[in-house]
């Protein structure tokens, strides 16, 4: 673990190299990440700190009614002990998440990825997932694990300026679902009805770190 | 008894509803958001007696005019130092004004964002704990329009003690060049040469919102390694991120909870609300701390 300075109001703590240089692939960096952010949530239960996890960092900083100390900060994040069980016992959760596998880029993964497009879509409800972290957009999670066969794909060259609701999609080693209408560079695999983020539902984000995510194919136009 | 509102009559640039943000909720992608000035923000809704956290709005370049229901209402405009004409009548900005029909805010000479708090508050529904409009999120209430009613809260303190004892309060005089003290980011070494930034001299482009602000002029912040993708992580407000083009974007309020461009550089907390007041053509300076 790393402390990495980020201005007089956080640190960022860096739990595996940026690069995957020192071999942590990315389930286990995500791993780390979810652990440290529930051992910090523990610890400091009555202190105001904003987490915000990452691939491979959390970055802390101070909210107003924490001691605006930076050092302090420092120390605390340094203390932080992942490897203590988490107090907060709850059974992982998991959500299951229907798909229509019709999806713009299902044949530039097949071709990416040596498979055809059964079997890309067979890799991608075969292996379950797991919510990493959140940050692209309200209720957007970063999904990690799945099929080692479909981690070389890349994102798109050109990304779209316009990747509809719902729709369920690959890159980088990370699986998603884009929760509205927004610009993407991820490769579309197909669609889901499932709402990923809703105001009137509590919480509004379907997906939370930590999360297990089996995605299921819904059939449907392929 | 009418409910005390206000009708928008006219607005200039974007009028937005803001309190001091939705923390708490980065995991799920939703940034802090809230009053960009915050200091100016605080500044104006004490000076109409209303509790801590009250929406106000924040109104950019001026040019805003409202019809006051159900007066008088007290108000205090902050930030861009813009005049106030209550009924007719001029204030200087800062000044704590009754209106018993109308206001209108005139164009600020400097700076952007202007506060209005009115005693009580903005009422607007809250999404995830706050009335802020996080226009990158898009949650919170949409930016005023001419034709728009907007009802007047309970946010005021009780009692005597709680009522405006000022006449004015001081506005910023926003002194130029804006210089920022920074402290180098977690990732300064992957560029070429990081002190470009204290040496540049630095002026707002066009691309200046409330997610971020483009700096353009000085010698770009080149990647020592263009090729090399960092994984998204964490940002705050006041972050310096260079894209690879080398102009580096200062992070607003509204800025992407996580982001994959290498920081080269950290606003200190203490001038971060200075960044709310520049606007396009503005110089801009740098120094390490």
């Amino acid at each position: 673990m790393r402390l990495l300075p980020y201005g007089d109001r956080a640190v960022l703590v860096e739990l595996a190299d940026p690069d995957g240089t020192d071999g942590t692939d990315q389930a286990v960096a995500s791993a780390r990440v979810v652990a440290w952010v529930e051992a910090a949530a523990t610890a400091w239960r009555d202190v105001p700190v904003e987490l915000v996890p990452a691939a491979t960092t959390v970055l802390v900083a101070l909210a107003p009614g924490a001691p605006q100390d930076l050092a302090w900060l420092r120390a605390a994040a340094a203390d932080v002990r992942p490897e203590q069980p988490a107090r907060r016992a709850e059974a992982p959760r998991t959500v299951e998440v229907p798909v229509t596998y019709d999806g713009a880029d299902l044949a530039a993964v097949a071709r990416l990825t040596g498979l055809d497009e059964a079997d890309v879509v067979a890799a991608h409800t075969g292996t379950p997932w797991r919510v990493a972290f959140g940050g692209f957009a309200p209720g957007f999670a970063y999904l990690v694990g799945g099929d080692p066969r479909l981690r070389s794909v890349p994102r798109r060259a050109e990304p779209r300026t316009r990747v509809p609701a719902g729709s369920v999609a690959l890159a980088g080693g990370f699986s998603g679902v884009y929760p509205r209408v927004s610009p993407g560079g991820w490769q579309l695999l197909g669609r889901t009805e499932l709402a990923m983020w809703d105001l009137d539902r509590d919480p509004p984000a379907l997906l939370a770190a930590g999360t297990t995510v089996r995605f299921v194919d819904a059939g449907g136009v392929r | 008894m009418t409910r005390r509102a206000l009708v928008v009559r006219a607005v200039g640039g974007p009028v937005l509803v803001q309190d001091l943000g939705r923390p708490g909720h980065a995991a799920v992608g939703v940034g802090r958001s809230g009053a960009a000035d915050r200091a100016a923000y605080l500044l104006a809704n004490r000076a109409v007696g209303n509790r801590r956290g009250a929406a106000a709005l924040e109104v950019t370049l001026g040019g805003l005019e409202v019809e006051v229901r159900g007066g008088p209402l007290w108000c205090c405009l902050t930030g861009a130092p813009a005049g106030v004409e209550a009924d007719g009548r001029l204030h200087p900005p800062g000044a704590v004004v009754a209106v018993r029909h109308r206001l209108r805010i005139g164009t600020p000479p400097r700076g952007l964002r202007s506060y209005l708090a009115v005693r009580g508050g903005i009422d607007a529904r809250a999404v995830l704990g706050s009335r802020s409009r996080d226009v990158l999120a898009g949650l919170g209430p949409a930016a005023l329009d001419a034709g728009d009613v907007v009802g007047i809260g309970d946010d005021a303190d009780a009692g005597e003690a709680g009522w405006p004892r000022l006449d004015a309060v001081p506005v910023d005089a926003l002194a130029e060049p804006a210089l920022f003290r920074v402290v180098p980011g977690p990732r300064a070494d992957l560029i070429v040469e990081p002190d470009r930034l204290v040496t540049g001299e630095w002026r707002v482009s066009a691309h200046a919102d409330r997610v971020g602000t483009r700096l353009e002029g000085g010698a770009p912040l080149l990647h020592r390694d263009p090729e090399r993708q960092l994984p998204s992580e964490g940002a705050v407000r006041g972050a310096l991120q260079v894209p690879p083009s080398g102009e580096p974007v200062l992070f607003g309020p509204d800025h992407p909870v996580t982001g994959g461009y290498p920081v080269v550089g950290v606003v200190v907390d203490a001038d971060v609300d200075r960044a709310a007041q520049l606007r396009p053509g503005d110089p801009v300076g740098f120094r390490w701390v």
